[in-house]
């Protein structure tokens, strides 16, 4: 069996065994559902109480204003859906922008579709940014939410998300961030930031797969999507996923009080991938901000050959990758977010992302670079297109 | 459709998929060997904004298809369908052009041993360049 070389920690990251051994306890031994009366489960509520008090210290908030979710989708759509039906008697206009997730971009379409909301779709620039002057101009009387991702999952364009947070405070509009991205490498300070609702996601920082954070600023108007037993201020009823709780609140912490050294790290290693990969392949382009990126993010286009043949030939080396092209989706459409940085459709074919995580060496990278400049000639030789054009 | 979805459950493509995508047959490399190939018909379909673009060459003789090279920008169904696609064409001594004329995209998945559902349409187009080919052939050989 090949070695693999991970470099996809934007799809999702491993586990780590720190978060592995905290949540552990949580399964076997102390096990009760926190709403019981008897000492199992006071024990269980107490644990819980206390993991809100420390991600709560984390990003600046009170403990009530934590709200444990299955996923970051799940608390997208309990901000968006959420705050959008709480507040329709005030106005029925988000404003969001075109490369969000599909979590924010699908919700929002179901609000309009369904529910006749209306929605602005900012552009961005060919880097990515949102442009502030034109969100001030989307800004109508009944605007209700704006919502922006603070880190792009596929370009990793870092936004401008305190501007944006006072831009919304000023006309008393509430504000949403998506921050599954960031969460792992960016402030998150709620206070600093200056926003309403913030998203987070165990699967992005090492803990397991199917644990999500909302932050609801006090005074927030909210509705739940699921009725039940009331957990959660009631705003997400269901039996709380106690291990899994215990395990985002491990790795929050772990990953925000290592991120000053680990980002420096990253941002070598990225700079280095990226200068190496330019230097030693013609007709490469960066997708992004060169600098305004998340430290682990690298997206770059090569002329003439398609994603999913680069991605199919890394794999067959161990390296895990992924791509913007039609062919990995189910829509057959390429990448939303570099179809909105005005990126050629023959280059957004041709995209491939590298994330990079805690456990990538400098040794990895040397692989894929020792490797990647044959992958991209050999695919060249047989394509028909060439430097963008057709021949 | 037999053999549509493939069974391979660690990759999505089939055995020949891969080792027509690896090892691509027949194709025309880059550069001198495009300018120096000496073609009978050539015909081109896709577009780089659909992401798949196939050229393919033939030369003919006796009305059978004795040489057939090609380029594509695709993903690995579209680079192995085409590969295949010269292989069919002109093995056992080459295929007659009425014959040739006839190929699918089905007679093409089904020798690469099925092909994900998602793939077919968009990345078999091998077929349609070979039928662009035989018309430039066959328009060609009248002017002659």
């Amino acid at each position: 069996m090949k070695k693999t070389i991970y470099l996809d920690h934007s799809a999702t990251t491993p586990v780590d065994e720190r978060v592995k051994k905290e949540m552990g306890l949580y399964f076997c031994e102390i096990y009760g559902n926190p709403s019981s009366l008897h000492h199992k489960g006071s024990e269980v509520k107490e644990a819980i109480n206390k993991k809100k008090k420390k991600i709560s210290n984390i990003i600046s908030s009170e403990p009530e204003e934590i709200i444990f979710t299955g996923s970051g989708t799940e608390s997208i759509n309990l901000a968006i859906k959420g705050v959008s039906r709480a507040n329709k008697n005030k106005g029925k206009h988000i404003i969001t922008c075109k490369i969000e997730h599909h979590a924010v971009l699908d919700t929002c379409s179901y609000l309009e579709k369904e529910e006749g909301f209306n929605i602005t779709y900012l552009g961005v620039n060919e880097y990515g940014f949102s442009d502030l002057e034109e969100l001030k101009k989307a800004i109508q009387q009944d605007t209700i939410l704006i919502t922006i991702s603070y880190a792009n999952n596929e370009i990793g364009t870092i936004q401008q998300i305190k501007e944006i947070a006072k831009i919304a405070k000023e006309k008393s509009i509430l504000f949403h961030t998506d921050a599954c991205q960031a969460a792992g490498f960016l402030d998150i300070n709620v206070k600093n930031l200056g926003v309403s609702l913030m998203t987070l996601n165990g699967s992005k920082i090492y803990a397991p797969k199917g644990i999500g954070i909302l932050y609801v600023k006090k005074g927030v108007l909210i509705n739940s999507l699921i009725q039940g037993g009331g957990q959660e201020r009631g705003l997400r009823s269901g039996t709380e996923n106690v291990p899994f709780i215990v395990a985002i609140s491990k790795a929050l912490e772990m990953v925000q009080k290592e991120k000053d050294k680990e980002n420096k790290r990253l941002i070598l290693l990225r700079d280095y991938f990226i200068s190496e990969i330019t230097k030693k392949i013609p007709d490469v382009i960066l997708n992004g901000h060169p600098k305004q990126r998340l430290p682990n993010n690298i997206n770059v286009s090569f002329l003439g050959v398609e994603g999913e043949s680069i991605l199919l030939h890394l794999d067959n080396y161990g390296i895990c990758a992924s791509t913007g092209s039609a062919c990995t989706s189910n829509s057959l459409e390429p990448s939303h977010v570099l179809v909105a940085t005005n990126t050629p459709v023959e280059l957004s074919h041709s995209s491939i992302r590298f994330s990079l995580g805690r456990k990538t060496t400098k040794e990895e990278i040397d692989y894929v670079i020792s490797i990647l400049p044959e992958i991209i000639f050999s695919l060249r030789k047989i394509s028909p297109i060439h430097g963008g054009r057709k021949k | 459709m037999k053999n549509v979805v493939s069974k391979d459950k660690s990759w999505v493509y089939s055995d020949i998929v891969k080792d027509h995508f690896f090892k691509p047959r027949n194709f025309l490399a880059t550069g001198k060997e495009v300018k120096d190939f000496k073609f009978d018909g050539v015909g081109e379909v896709g577009s780089p904004a659909c992401g798949d673009v196939m050229k393919l060459w033939i030369k003919v003789d006796k009305d059978k298809i004795v040489e057939c090279k090609w380029q594509t920008f695709g993903c690995a169904s579209a680079i192995a369908s085409t590969s295949i696609l010269s292989v069919i064409v002109t093995e056992n001594g080459g295929m007659k052009i009425g014959d040739a004329m006839k190929i699918r995209p089905k007679d093409i998945v089904e020798r690469l041993g099925g092909l994900p559902l998602n793939k077919i349409h968009c990345s078999v187009l091998g077929d349609q360049a070979l039928r662009t080919a035989i018309d430039y052939y066959f328009k060609n050989k009248k002017k002659i």
